[in-house]
Formats: structure tokens, C-alpha cells, sequence
């Protein structure tokens, strides 16, 4: 079996793994970190959408050993020093989540959209920056209502270039 | 951080469940493991009628980590019973046994034929291909109509027929009615098949304890109390006790997990037979077979109405599909809307008949909204071809039909009593919000320049019965359980509370609704309020959430633990302050002497009291807790009116939903935010159904719509944003005056939407687009009008 080092959520793991694992069950039964959820096995809902190497992508698309020598973030990650991500706190303040099994893969995808886009997101682009991520809880209304508000407070808070 | 607030119920109280979910600590079925655990595969029949002449699993038994593998006919010794149907409508109804695997016909793709258990989940999948099955393909059918025909295949041919029964009601001289009528108008509507997909598939974990005989049952379910009172003695053939049902976090439902599962079954068998935990999780295309699917209704509806276009009577036939099998309640899903053929209308004759058809297709059952989409839909689009026919605008038809405002039980056609409601104020507002008048302009507008893009205007005034249920009403219509709630409500020594409820989340809020209503009840911080659920060990009284109940069956529950709380407080207050009970006022948690408000005891202090036991009334037992469990005497009747405005292009049939206005009665809002977020994901749910999804078989019973690349789930460019007003008159059901918010944006926004696409035609002749309302099915609705010559209102 390949050996493999991916770096998740800052930590360093070395593991033996099949070469079909795919990343998200890396991620969930080698690691433990069940916050990435399955929902799909044609690469449509996007409740496993992780960041690798600061980018979104969906975990069950892709293999464990095309994450070697990369770096993950899974929603476990995101909170810093106790402290919630803006994301995290704007659904909650804005219930944009009901069931919370699409949530950490929308959290994700929508961190990435917004780092993509420093100019600043409308609700339209926020919809279609999303396409891959489907909840079927909320219709979509809070959670557009929550990027948007993150995507504001990420920029105030990002220092300027 | 506290939040504080002179009353918290009506307020916008952020979900106390909402940390775990937002950090990823929340605890899905499938992140369970349990030392020992195995992994259960299930083989499934790739035809939709055969017979099986042989089931070889010699292959996958001798692949590394595999541990055993069996066939229907190896596990016959395992059941005490067949899957169970708790709602046999009709005494004659023909009720198939259902057992976990088949033991020697499969009935629709994706019957289980065989189980394989392994190490891992790969091993698991790897020995499902490696088992062979030897089948004699037989002819299959899907549709109902086709299904009734003389020389159908038959789905069970024991019973000689593939009607498994048929249910009518009747109120009023329905054909008199129709015989005087100068205006009689017509619908026939087909309501697609649709697949659930709560985005976390099903799941079961099951440990047997050999020893003693005990199962622990973690299942991503609606109902764990109903499954446990099911499957115990009736599938397993253990003693109720001996089986404890858990449902963890769970990722969606919408009627999608009332089931008990033949992978329940096998867990819990399988783990008994081999004595370790077993785990079986779906995957997403073994869930488009595997898990029931909803609607797939054929309804006729007829309107009898006087020229004006006031209606004197109603008549709906029913072909409802049933599948392949009963499953829990698949045969009582029409009853749920047979008496709302009516709306919220007024008239004097009802008559509603409805067939259950057996086909070779997934067995369905409840999906939100669960027969009241289908009687919606059936009205609302009848009544604007009564409009039409009477010339009318959509609206003031409907003002001329609505029952008038009312705050005491009234009889509808139907046969039921609403609680109360205001129709046309629901109507009025949901106008006013869209700006009716001007779009109505602005139609006209792109009339008179023959724009490709055209407008249209589409109501649903709809009116829907939830809070289930009155169990005496529930008896009447031959349903196998009660349709009470409980809730047990502790005061601890410390002040907090702890509050064990019978219905189960998965994601409707239950955990901060709830709280709020403690939290004003007995006077104290939301956050002091632990709501507890979902284990049958911790919560030994429910029966679960589905058919909006929660709240208005559950919450009142809570409510009533609360107060009768209270009441055993007073009576330690009055005893410990040396006053008469009468004597002392109660407010925010705080009994007070009346006329010595300095003279007083909180409850948190009578718990403490209560709990040490040093001074209590006469005979009084310690503990300061309470059990309510309630029944309730009427149903409740969420209503309102949805305004659905869609630009449909003429050229391509491309409809695009352009403003949606929703305005809901739902009665006394709790919370205002999670209110929202239901109407919000119902209402979507709803144009989605209008618009996008459709399951479809072929003729020989393949799925086509096999997985998530071809069922039209939207995702959020295919949606608009909902404008949500609210009217709130309480029910008179309850004393919470709540009403249920779960379904009505589903039950709503189909017939909405329709209405919208044929009022965006109507002026070309067209008076019906078939569902989901694809842009090729436009387009050939615009074609099919233009071949017989148009033709307006």
C-alpha cells in the first residue's frame, strides 16, 4: 500500500493506504474527522467539499494519494484559537442551516468564493459560485443571505494589498 | 453569553443546536464505529419483476474478510414477520407480506435478494458484485393506469388484481349537485414521482448483546419510537423492552425516513446472529432505489359551480401508486389529503374516491407534504379553469368561494372542522406584497407586443391538515397507532431544566423552540433549557416527527409538562411562605405573595427545595419534574396564500420563476427565524417539484433518473429568493394557538407555479403544462395550442 503525508488542519499525517481511497474516507476513517459528510457517489452534492491547498474541491472525487504532500482543511479546521470563522457565525446568525449535513461542505465551497472573489460577491454570483453544493433544507434563501454577510466581514478584515 | 429577554417565545432566537453542526462535531450514524463492527452490504435486483431460481454466495463467502453472506430463503428463520404496514384503510385491503430480502420473487429494481457482511465497507461492496443470482425475468408494469388494465402483469398473483383498495368518501347529494350545476369544470393532472434525497442517506448501526438478549438500534430515522414498537416483536420477534432505538443526528428526512427498513432489519438480525455490531450506510444510488419514493398520483377532479362561479360541489378520483409493496403508511398518504379536495372553499357536496395500485416500481410513501400536495394542487388548478371558464380573474373567484373568517371550529366540504382562519386577508396580503395590479398591467403589456417572453401570475391558496393527529380520528380511519405526544419536563437542583420530548429533529429546531417555550414557562435563560431526544432509553414515550406535529402535538406537550411544573411549585411556594395558594401571583419564574412582592421563591429555589426534601407539604413526593402527554381533539390548519410570478420564453419553453411571494397562517409563531426557514426550503422544495424532478421508470421498470446526475435537484441558481409574509391567527386546536409549518411551502408552490406557466399561455390556448413543467413540455404546450388554433380566456 502507498504511504502517503497529508497535512490536515496543520497537522502532519503519515498513513498506509489503499490506492482507491478516496480522500474522504481518508479523511473520516483513517482520521477520525467525521465533520466532511458523504452524500452523493457522483461527485453532485458537495457535502464533502474540503479545501486543498486553500481551494475547494470535493473529497470523494478525488484519491488519498492525490492528496500526498498537500495540505487539507476540513470544517474541524476552520475555527481558529477557539474563535469561529466568520462563515460559521454568519449561519448561525442567519439559520443557514436546518439538517447541518450539507453545512461543512457549503462553509467550505463558500470560504473559497469568497477568497476568489476579493472585488465582492452579489447574491447571483453567490448562487452560482455554489451550484455544486445542494442542500435540500433551507432553499437556499439563508444560506445566500449568510455568504454574503461573511464575504463583507472577511473583506473588512482582510488587510489590504 | 446569556441571552435576555423579557419573553422569548415570538422572538428570533439563534438554534441552540447550531455549534456542533457548524464545527463538524455533530454525531450522522455513519460516524459511528463500535469496536467489533462489521459492515453489511445488500444485494439488489437489477430487474423489476422476476423470479429468483437461485442465489449462489459460495463466491463472495470465500473472499478475504468477508464473514458470511446469505440469501432470502438462508435468513426465513430470522423473522417473526413480515416489514409493517400500520395503516390498513380498508378492511379488504390486499396487503402483501414484505419481508427484509426476498425469498423467491423481486418485485421492483432494487429489492433486496441478498446480504453479504464484511470488514470494511469496500470488502462489503466487493462481495455484493461477487454474489450471483439467477433470475427468470418476467414482464413488469409502472403505471397505474396500465397496472388496472385487463392482462397487466400482476404484481402479486395471489391477489388476482393490482388494486389493492379502494376508499371513498362522501358528503352531500354529490350528484344532484353536479345533475343542477349550469357549470361543471374538469381536471385531470398527473403528479410525478418524486425521490426524497434528505442529503444524508439512510443509515443503520445495530449491536446485539448476546447475554441478555438486548439490541441497540442507531438508525437515520424519523421514528424511532414507532420502530421500536414494530420491529421488536414483529420483525424480530424479541420483547419490545429488549430494543432500544436511537436516532442521532439526522441529515433530512422529508417523510423519507418514516420507515422501517428492511436494512434496519437486517442490522439488527445480523448482529444477533453473529454477535457483532453490524453497519449498513446507503449509498446515494442505492437510495434512489432503496429508499420509498413519493407522489405518482393520477387525479380526476370536477367542480360544480353556478355561472358566477361560485362552487356548489367537488368530485376527485384517485389512482394513487403504491409500488411494489405496502410500506408503513403507503396506503394512507391519499387519506392525508382526501378530505382538502375542497380548499378552503366553501359548497355543499364532496365526494373523494381513491385506488391504491400495486406496479413494479420502489414502493412509495409519505414525502413532505404527503397527500395534501396532491389535493392542492387538484384544487388550485381546477379553480383556475373555473376561472377561465367564468371569465374571471384567478383571485376574485377565489374570494367568492372562500369560507369567511372564523376564530371557532367550522365545518368545511370536506367533512373536517378547520380551527380558524381568515382566507381572504391571506390573499389580500400576498397580493399586495407581489403588486398584483401591475403585473397584471405588465402582462398585458407583453401581450399586446407579442414579446417572446411572456408573464404569468400563478396562485395557490391553499389550506392544509397537520399537527397528526386526534388518535379517536386516527382510529376512524383504521390507522394502527394513537397520534398523542409527551413530554417529561425536570426542574433540577440546580435551576436548570432538562426536558425529554417525544418527537424527533432533522433540522426543524426542536431544540430551541422547545427551549423557548420552557424558558417563558418556568422563567428561565434559554440556555438553561437541555432538550432531550431521539433514545427510547432516555425519552421511553413518543410518536416522532412527520406530518408537521412537532410543535403542535409535541410542543403543546411540553407546554402542559410545564404548567402542571408549576402547579407542584405553587404548592411548595405557598407552603414554605406560609400563604394560601391563591394568595400568590406567578410571573417570569416567581411566585410572589399579591400585595408583598418581596415575599417570594423562585422556581429554580423550589427545585432545590423540592430536591432536598427538608420541608415539604403533607404527602407531597420530592422532585419538582412532570410527564404530559396529549392528544390532540382537532387537527390544525396552516393556510395561506402563494403568489407565483414566472416569465416563461415562448420560443424555447424556458420558464424561469422571476418572484414568489409566500403568506402564511401557521397561527402563533414560537420563532420567527426557524418559521421562515421552513416556508423558505418548503417552498423551494415545492418549485422543484413543479419544475425539475421526475423520477422515470422505462417500460420494463428500469429507473432511468438512477442517481443525482439525472434527477433535477436544484441547486441554488436554479431558485429564487422568497418574499414570506405572514398573517397569525391562533388555531383553536391548542392554547399555544399553533398551527404546523413543516409541509406548507411543498403543499403550496407546485400548484402555484403551474398556475403561473398557463397564465403565462393562457392567451395562446393553453390551459395545462404537464409536470415538471420542463422547457420541452412548454414548448410542445405552446405547440399543441398553436395546432388547435388558439384561443384566450
Amino acid at each position: 500500500m502507498p504511504r502517503i503525508s497529508v497535512t490536515v488542519n496543520g497537522t502532519r499525517h503519515e498513513a498506509d493506504v489503499e490506492p482507491r481511497l478516496l480522500l474522504v474516507y481518508f479523511l473520516r476513517e483513517v482520521l477520525g474527522l467525521t465533520g466532511t459528510n458523504v452524500g452523493c457517489d457522483t461527485s453532485t452534492c458537495g457535502a464533502c467539499t474540503v479545501l486543498l491547498d486553500g481551494k475547494s474541491v470535493k473529497s470523494c472525487t478525488m484519491l488519498a494519494v492525490q492528496a500526498d504532500g498537500r495540505e487539507v482543511t476540513t470544517i474541524e479546521g476552520l475555527a481558529r484559537d477557539g474563535e469561529l470563522h466568520p462563515l460559521q457565525r454568519a449561519f448561525h446568525e442567519h439559520h443557514a442551516l436546518q439538517c447541518g449535513y450539507c453545512t461543512p461542505g457549503m462553509i467550505l465551497a463558500a470560504d473559497s468564493l469568497i477568497r476568489e472573489h476579493p472585488e465582492g460577491l452579489t447574491p447571483e454570483a453567490v448562487r452560482m459560485g455554489l451550484e455544486g453544493n445542494l442542500c435540500r433544507c433551507t432553499g437556499y434563501q439563508n444560506i445566500v443571505k449568510a455568504v454574503l454577510a461573511a464575504a463583507e466581514e472577511m473583506r473588512a478584515a482582510a488587510p489590504r494589498a | 453569553m446569556a441571552q435576555v429577554m423579557e419573553r422569548y417565545v415570538g422572538a428570533e432566537v439563534r438554534r441552540k443546536e447550531d455549534p456542533e453542526f457548524l464545527t463538524g462535531q455533530a454525531r450522522y450514524v455513519d460516524d459511528m464505529t463500535l469496536p467489533g463492527m462489521v459492515w453489511l452490504g445488500v444485494v439488489r435486483s437489477p430487474f423489476a419483476h422476476a423470479r429468483i431460481r437461485s442465489v449462489d454466495v459460495s463466491r463472495a463467502l470465500a473472499m478475504p474478510g468477508v464473514l458470511a453472506a446469505f440469501s432470502g430463503q438462508d435468513l426465513a428463520g430470522e423473522w417473526a414477520g413480515p416489514l409493517p404496514m400500520a395503516w390498513p384503510v380498508t378492511e379488504d385491503i390486499k396487503n402483501p407480506p414484505m419481508w427484509p430480502v426476498a425469498k423467491d420473487k423481486v418485485r421492483y429494481q432494487g429489492e433486496p435478494v441478498a446480504v453479504v457482511v464484511a470488514q470494511s465497507r469496500s470488502l462489503a461492496k466487493d462481495a455484493v458484485e461477487a454474489v450471483s443470482v439467477d433470475y427468470e425475468q418476467l414482464p413488469a408494469v409502472t403505471d397505474v393506469e396500465a397496472a388496472l388494465r385487463e392482462g397487466a402483469p400482476l404484481v402479486h398473483e395471489e391477489f388476482g388484481t393490482n388494486a389493492s383498495y379502494t376508499w371513498t368518501l362522501t358528503n352531500g347529494d354529490v350528484d344532484k349537485v353536479f345533475a343542477e350545476a349550469p357549470v361543471v369544470v374538469k381536471g385531470r393532472y398527473y403528479l410525478p414521482r418524486l425521490i426524497p434525497n434528505a442529503i444524508e442517506p439512510r443509515g443503520a448501526l445495530a449491536q446485539a448483546n448476546p447475554a441478555t438478549g438486548d439490541i441497540t438500534l442507531w438508525s437515520s430515522t424519523q421514528i424511532p419510537h414507532i420502530t421500536k414498537v414494530t420491529m421488536a416483536g414483529f420483525v424480530l420477534g424479541i420483547p419490545e423492552h429488549k430494543l432500544r432505538v436511537i436516532a442521532p443526528r439526522v441529515g433530512g428526512g422529508f417523510g423519507s425516513k418514516i420507515r422501517v427498513s428492511n436494512e434496519e432489519a437486517l442490522c439488527c438480525a445480523l448482529s444477533r446472529k453473529l454477535g457483532r455490531p453490524v453497519k449498513w450506510v446507503e449509498e446515494r444510488s442505492e437510495n434512489y432505489l432503496a429508499t420509498h419514493h413519493g407522489r405518482d398520483v393520477l387525479q380526476e377532479i370536477e367542480l360544480a359551480a353556478d355561472e358566477e362561479g361560485r362552487i356548489r360541489g367537488y368530485r376527485v378520483r384517485l389512482l394513487a401508486n403504491m409500488g411494489a409493496y405496502l410500506l408503513l403508511v403507503t396506503p394512507g398518504v391519499p387519506l392525508l389529503g382526501a378530505f382538502l379536495y375542497c380548499g378552503p372553499y366553501g359548497g355543499e357536496a364532496y365526494h373523494f374516491e381513491c385506488t391504491g395500485v400495486f406496479t413494479n416500481t420502489t414502493p412509495t410513501d409519505a414525502y413532505r407534504g404527503a397527500g395534501r400536495p396532491e389535493a392542492t394542487y387538484a384544487i388550485e388548478r381546477a379553480v383556475d379553469a373555473l376561472a377561465r371558464r367564468v371569465g374571471k380573474d384567478p383571485a376574485e373567484v377565489r374570494r367568492l368561494n372562500f369560507l369567511p373568517p372564523f376564530t371557532e371550529p367550522t365545518k368545511s366540504p370536506g367533512g373536517l372542522e378547520f380551527d380558524a382562519g381568515d382566507y381572504g386577508a391571506a390573499l389580500d396580503k400576498a397580493l399586495e406584497l407581489v403588486g398584483y395590479e401591475q403585473l397584471r398591467k405588465e402582462q398585458q403589456e407583453r401581450r399586446q407586443r407579442g414579446d417572446p417572453k411572456q408573464l404569468g401570475i400563478g396562485l395557490s391558496t391553499y389550506i392544509e391538515m397537520c399537527g397528526l393527529a386526534p388518535s379517536r380520528i386516527l382510529g376512524s380511519l383504521r390507522y394502527g397507532a394513537g397520534g398523542w405526544d409527551a413530554a417529561s419536563v425536570r426542574v433540577l437542583p440546580t435551576g436548570k431544566v432538562e426536558v425529554a420530548i417525544g418527537t424527533t429533529p432533522h433540522g426543524q429546531g426542536h431544540e430551541t423552540t422547545f427551549a423557548q417555550i420552557v424558558a417563558d414557562d418556568l422563567g428561565v435563560p434559554v440556555e438553561d433549557v437541555d432538550i432531550i431526544f431521539g433514545d427510547t432509553d432516555l425519552v421511553p414515550r413518543g410518536m416522532d416527527t412527520y406530518g408537521s406535529r412537532s410543535l403542535s402535538v409535541g410542543g403543546v406537550a411540553v407546554h402542559r409538562a410545564c404548567q402542571k411544573v408549576v402547579e407542584k411549585a405553587r404548592r411548595i411556594a405557598a407552603h414554605e411562605l406560609e400563604v394560601a395558594e391563591e394568595d400568590l401571583e406567578y410571573e417570569g419564574g416567581r411566585f410572589f405573595v399579591r400585595g408583598a412582592p418581596d415575599r417570594a421563591r423562585t422556581v429554580a429555589q423550589l427545585a432545590l427545595s423540592a430536591w432536598t426534601a427538608h420541608n415539604l407539604p403533607e404527602g407531597m413526593e420530592p422532585g419538582l419534574d412532570a410527564l404530559a402527554i396529549y392528544d390532540p381533539g382537532n387537527f390544525v390548519f396552516p393556510y395561506g396564500a402563494h403568489v407565483c410570478v414566472a416569465e416563461v420564453d415562448t420560443e424555447t419553453g424556458d420558464t424561469r420563476v422571476v418572484q414568489y411571494v409566500a403568506v402564511d397562517d401557521v397561527g402563533r409563531i414560537i420563532n420567527p427565524l426557524i418559521v421562515d426557514g421552513q416556508v423558505a426550503g418548503g417552498v423551494v422544495q415545492g418549485i422543484a417539484e413543479a419544475l425539475y424532478e421526475e423520477a422515470v421508470y422505462d417500460e420494463n421498470g428500469q429507473l432511468l433518473t438512477a442517481n443525482m446526475t439525472s434527477y433535477g435537484i436544484p441547486a441554488a441558481p436554479e431558485v429564487p429568493a422568497i418574499t414570506i409574509g405572514r398573517l397569525s391567527i391562533p388555531s383553536s386546536t391548542n392554547e399555544l394557538g399553533v398551527k404546523g409549518v413543516g409541509e406548507t411551502g411543498t403543499i403550496a408552490a407546485p400548484a402555484a407555479v403551474i398556475n403561473a406557466v398557463v397564465d403565462a399561455l393562457s392567451h395562446l390556448g393553453v390551459t395545462d403544462v404537464e409536470r415538471p413543467a420542463t422547457p420541452e413540455r412548454v414548448w410542445r404546450a405552446i405547440q399543441e395550442a398553436k395546432t388547435k388554433g388558439g384561443g384566450g380566456r
